[in-house]
This record gives C-alpha cells, structure tokens and sequence, in this order.
C-alpha cells in the first residue's frame, strides 16, 4: 500500500492552531478529499492542538509534535504533547466535560474529534502527557 | 485578523472573521464584552457570512455571551450560516441555545 509521511513539531501558542490544521489539510491533499472532508480533519486537528496548548500545557509553554501518515485512502494523525496528562480519559471524553469552565471550554472537544473523524483513541496520564491518534477514510461518501 | 461590529434595532452585530478557533475565539470574546459594556447593548447578532471555520472554541465563545447577556434578558442570534457553520451548530446542539435567524428572517 502506498505511504506517505510528515512530522512538525511547534510552540504550544495558539496562533499555532491554523498552522497545524491547514499544514495537515495541504499534506493529504493528494487523496482528493471533498470540502466537507477537509473541513472535518481540520476542524478535529485543530480541537486536538488547542487541547494540547489550553490543558496539555495549561497555557505555557512546550512544544506539540504533529505526525500524518496517509496510508492508501486514509489519514492518520497523531498530535502528542508532553503536558500534564489526562487523570481519567473516559470522563475527559464525554461530552460538555471540561475543566476549564472560566475559560468558556464548551466540552465538545472530544466529541467534535469523534465526530468528525472514523477512529480516536486517546493515550494519557497524569504527568505523562497526551496523544490523541486519529483516522480517517477520504472519499467513503457516495456520490 | 479585524472584526467589523455595527450598532443594528436588533442589536450589536458581530461579523464573525473567516476562522474562529481557540486563537480568534479569545481575541473576539474580548473585543465583544468591551462593546457591550461602553454601549450597554442588550442583544447580540453573530454573523457567519465571511466564516469557513469553526471550532469548539467558538461555541465556548457563542454560550459564554448567550449566558451573560441572559442575565439581562438579552438573547444571542446567529445568522448567514453556511454548510460548515451549520454542521458544527448541529454537532454542538447550540442550534437549541442560539435563536437562529433564517434567509426568510424567521426564527
């Protein structure tokens, strides 16, 4: 099967956050993807980003490193950071969660990755950091 | 990134920028309780018209003023949504917290 890879790693600065969706948007652009499916990964790289930088690194500094494979007709991305970790990973991903109400957090950020994408797993703990690994098919939808 | 904002009967217009994610969603939310504050505005009008992405941070930002200004009895309203726009409002449910202003003008 065919293979493609990229990796970036930059500061955990949310005006970071565009970089990252649209650097992973022009990297499998190669699959053809329609509109909606663009807007889809974009719209979940850039909730996984913003978690990183808002409760990864509680809004400090670190890096978040950004890995894509497209494999055949899939994405796969895994955004990892070395911040403080996630205690309980079920909890975090229900949705309207969020322990960050001062900042106005809706909670969905979880939820719009998982609806936006096929496939999340989430691998954290506390201190330890997150990775958030996510797939995605290009061109399931019919015509 | 500048936002354009105009004193409208039904009340502050926020023409919403191209993207809003967590980055934008500060910068505007800032902006937009100044506004409110100088001008003591009641109701708000987020307009979607130039917006092709969004984020859950702009929903954070959409509840946080619907909350605030409800205080107040004031009502937040959204307009001009697109496909994308659209499809966040219904994975986010905020269609049933936002009054949504239709192309027809109605509810």
């Amino acid at each position: 099967m065919r293979t493609n890879r990229m990796q970036l790693q930059f500061d955990a600065k949310s005006v970071n956050e565009s970089f990252a969706r649209v650097a992973v948007a022009a990297f499998f652009a190669e699959l053809n993807p329609t509109l909606d499916e663009i807007a889809d990964v974009k719209t979940a790289v850039s909730e996984a980003v913003t978690n990183a930088i808002i409760h990864g690194y509680q809004g400090g500094e670190g890096q978040v490193r950004l890995f894509c494979e497209v494999k055949g007709r899939q994405i796969h991305i895994r955004i990892e950071d070395d911040g403080v970790g996630i205690s309980d990973v079920e909890k975090a991903r229900e949705p309207f969660f969020t322990t960050k109400p001062e900042l106005e957090r809706s909670g969905m950020g979880f939820a719009f990755m998982e609806a936006f994408m096929d496939e999340v797993e989430v691998i954290s703990a506390l201190g330890e950091g997150t990775k958030v690994i996510m797939r995605k098919e290009i061109g399931k939808q019919e015509v | 990134m500048q936002t354009k904002y105009e004193l409208e009967d039904l009340g502050l217009v926020v023409w919403v920028p191209r993207e809003l994610d967590h980055h934008h969603a500060d910068i505007l939310r800032a902006e937009v309780e100044m506004l409110i504050q100088v001008y003591r505005v009641k109701n708000l009008v987020f307009d979607f018209e130039q917006t092709d992405f969004m984020d859950s941070s702009g929903i954070g930002v959409l509840i946080g003023r619907s909350r605030n200004l409800g205080f107040c009895n004031g009502v937040v309203y959204a307009r001009n949504l697109n496909g994308r726009v659209k499809k966040i409002f219904k994975a986010s449910g905020l269609g049933k917290i936002i009054y949504v202003i239709s192309e027809d003008g109605k509810e």
